[in-house]
């Protein structure tokens, strides 16, 4: 082990006495990614021995895949190389200085945050600016955990979890999406840094939204995120995940995982508003943000719901999927992705029917604007023991312009004679009448399009918590602009 | 000053020359009808005046109210008050009837320095316009114009321009497919919206709408051109001998 590695493991250790890891100068912690700074980044956060070698083996896999070049060319989107070795792992999250004040946030996101109406304090926080206690309210998260706690719902950190929970997190940790499902899965598993556990225990309705807004720490989870929500027999939660305004945040690649497991009856609904910085108007810059989303109904009468509003990052390639197991159980997926100046989106699903009489339904919107690229790909499999299962899928794209893209792969597969299936797919262009028609009314273009496109999308905001569908319609409003005359 | 002065407008489109020369005055109150055979240049001088951007103008100058309307925008001209009701409306899939006019309404109301309407304001006001034009309430809240007949998106149209209460409206064949029981209520929308304060221009291929809204002048425009102009006796007419008499060099010197 290099003596730089050991110094830092010294310091980690020692920082641990005041119970933070925070405080370790991260300059220190070199680049790139071997098995040293694997074991370096379980020993700072204090993980049982089954989480070592469990990163451990996904870095070998990662690296083998690696070696392969077996980096997933298939998406329909273009990007340079990316040097794995060039990226500092794990403490990069932790690598935003707090901003004095909003005085030195770029002008444009502030300008976007006044137009969402986000308060004051908000803005600072999302921005990156110290935020005073006032903000931090323990009052509001006190008061929050109390009301969880008392029906026994867990709901805090993965490194939390790990330290408390460890029997839950091994038993369902990489159950759903393994270490070995994909490339960045295999990156994710190996480094990834924190990120949210929810456990809802047998017949618990949680009683509010979960939101990582109330997580102190959840801002700061950064590039390497995993989450993992299970939801035991009869029970019910409702996650929100992401913000509406865009998050200062200089890191290229993100790569999570998302992990659902519903039990027999129990129900989760996932619901994400992805607005990442997309790069600017000539395409420079931007997140790459490659998700691995996976939600398993392992129970009877089961059922998942993926709702999602992607209009940020560069790069989106996505596709939250269920794996339909539990007889009778139901999986969802509704989405609206925008792609506007050259954000390139490769997003949709995959519905995996295993069970008998399992249902699944998909509900896609991409809206392509300026240079930008849309591509719809999913996969409904209806596999030999799934005996009457049934899949609708309507997959709709608008294109604003005549230099943006919509695509669309979907793909079928059935081995059981009784599935049921539905297709409805359509492509169409706000033209120049439909504009006029509305200007003639009064409204501006800008004001045109908007109304449009949150009409295109209506089935999908509908699916959403109701202060989100709100926020959803003003981002897209905001995400649009400059895409008319 | 009149509300609309149309002095020898020239307008191509794709390169040919559609209007060649259109001179037309119209006053507050007045009720004029533009007739002609099709292809004549009645949608092109309709849509020219609602500002539709695929139109060069190339000779001639509109007044609107004093303003010089070929500067404006869509929207602006909305704002000031011109209104066209459509001759194929649009759908808007997923936004709402009621909401669709509460936000245009809005838009003019914020352009006019005048404050914005709520919906709870706007109910009681869309409930009477509805009354008017006999609509079920139903169609409030469906998506616009999605799934209407022709005969209800004619009948939008009129439902919107009695919620905007424009100075000047403009009806491209507001008539045409429309059954006698709507045309009498889309007639009954547009005489409820005559008054010494407003204008209205018919552009329509019959004399059908006529019977119903009786104009004060008859126009009629043949290859772009203002041929005849007369009260509405006129209309009669052409009813009888069509329009083939009006050719340029077939008038009388």
């Amino acid at each position: 082990m290099s003596t730089e590695v050991n110094n830092i493991r010294e310091l980690a250790e020692r920082e641990y006495k005041w119970g933070f890891i925070t405080e370790v100068d991260e300059e220190r912690v070199p680049r790139g990614l071997n098995e040293e700074i694997i074991r370096l980044i379980s020993t700072m956060k204090r993980e049982p021995d089954f989480m070592l070698q469990w990163r451990l083996k996904a870095y070998r896999h990662w690296a083998s895949l690696e070696k392969a070049q077996a980096e997933p060319k298939w998406a329909n989107v273009k990007y340079p190389p990316i040097d794995y070795q060039d990226i500092v792992y794990y403490s990069a999250p932790k690598k935003k200085p707090a901003l004095g004040s909003l005085d030195e946030v770029d002008p444009e996101i502030l300008r976007t945050y006044e137009k969402l109406g986000i308060p004051l304090a908000e803005q600072k926080k999302l921005a990156g600016v110290a935020v005073d206690a006032v903000f931090d309210s323990i009052s509001v998260v006190t008061t929050f955990k109390t009301r969880l706690a008392e029906k026994g719902i867990i709901f805090c950190s993965f490194s939390d979890a790990v330290q408390k929970h460890p029997e839950l997190v091994q038993k369902y940790l990489g159950s759903v999406v393994p270490y070995t499902d994909n490339f960045f899965a295999a990156l994710n598993a190996a480094v990834f840094s924190d990120g949210s556990f929810v456990y809802v225990p047998k017949g618990v309705h949680c009683p509010m939204e979960l939101s990582t807004y109330f997580r102190i720490n959840a801002a700061e989870t950064g590039q390497f995120e995993r989450t993992l929500i299970i939801a035991d027999d009869d029970s019910y939660v409702s996650y929100l995940e992401g913000c509406t305004a865009p998050i200062r945040d200089k890191n290229q690649l993100h790569a999570a995982v998302v992990e659902l497991v519903a039990l027999n009856n129990a129900e989760i609904k996932y619901s994400t508003v992805q607005n990442w910085y997309p790069g600017d108007k000539e395409g420079r810059g931007g997140i790459y943000n490659f998700v691995t989303k996976r939600g398993k109904c392992l129970g009877v009468n089961s059922k998942i719901s993926w709702t999602q509003v992607e209009t940020g990052s560069a790069i989106t390639w996505k596709y939250p999927s269920c794996i339909l197991m539990g007889d009778n159980s139901i999986g969802e997926f509704y989405s609206v992705a925008l792609t506007n100046n050259y954000q390139q989106a490769d997003t949709g699903t995959k519905m995996i029917h295993l069970g008998k009489n399992t249902r699944s339904t998909i509900v896609s919107k991409g809206i392509s604007a300026g240079h930008g690229q849309n591509t719809y790909r999913g996969g409904v499999k209806i596999m030999k023991g799934a005996a009457g299962a049934r899949n609708y899928t309507q997959c709709d794209s608008l294109l604003i312009g005549d230099k943006c893209g919509a695509h669309t792969f979907p793909y079928i597969e059935v081995r059981n004679a009784s599935a049921r299936m539905e297709h409805e797919a359509s492509t169409s262009k706000i033209g120049d009448e439909q504009l006029f028609y509305l200007r003639q009314r009064g409204l501006k273009a800008e004001d045109a399009v908007s109304m449009i496109v949150n009409g295109f999308c209506k089935r999908v905001f509908r699916e959403l918590p109701m202060e989100f569908a709100v926020e959803a319609q003003k981002l897209l409003s905001v995400s649009l602009e400059g895409s008319v005359g | 000053m009149s509300l609309l002065e149309i002095r020898n407008l020239h307008v191509k489109a794709a390169g040919h020359e559609i209007l060649k020369g259109i001179d037309l005055k119209v006053d507050a109150g007045e009720v004029h009808a533009i007739m002609g055979p099709n292809g004549s240049g009645k949608s092109t001088l309709a849509q020219v005046l609602a500002r539709r951007e695929i139109y060069e103008v190339t000779e001639g100058q509109v007044l609107f109210e004093g303003k010089d309307l070929l500067a404006m925008k869509p929207e602006e001209a909305a704002c000031e008050g011109l209104f066209m009701a459509f001759q194929y409306p649009l759908e808007i899939p997923g936004i709402g009837n009621a909401y669709f006019m509460r936000s245009a309404l809005n838009a003019v109301r914020k352009y006019r320095g005048i404050p914005e309407m709520n919906a709870l304001e706007f109910v009681p006001l869309f409930r009477e316009k509805l009354k008017l034009l006999e609509m079920d309430e139903k169609l409030s809240n469906r998506s616009v114009n999605e799934g209407f007949s022709g005969g209800e998106k004619k009948r939008n149209e009129i439902l919107q321009m009695a919620v905007l209460e424009p100075r000047l409206s403009i009806l491209d064949e507001t008539d045409s497919g429309l059954d006698i029981d709507a045309l009498r209520i889309v007639a009954k929308g547009v005489n409820a919206m005559r008054s010494p304060e407003r204008a209205m221009i018919l552009v329509t291929h019959y004399q059908r709408l006529l019977n119903y809204v009786i104009p004060d002048f008859v126009h009629v425009l043949v290859d772009g051109r203002i041929v005849r102009s007369g009260g509405p006796a006129l209309a009669l007419e052409l009813e009888e001998t069509g329009y083939a008499t009006d050719e340029p060099d077939a008038m009388p010197a």
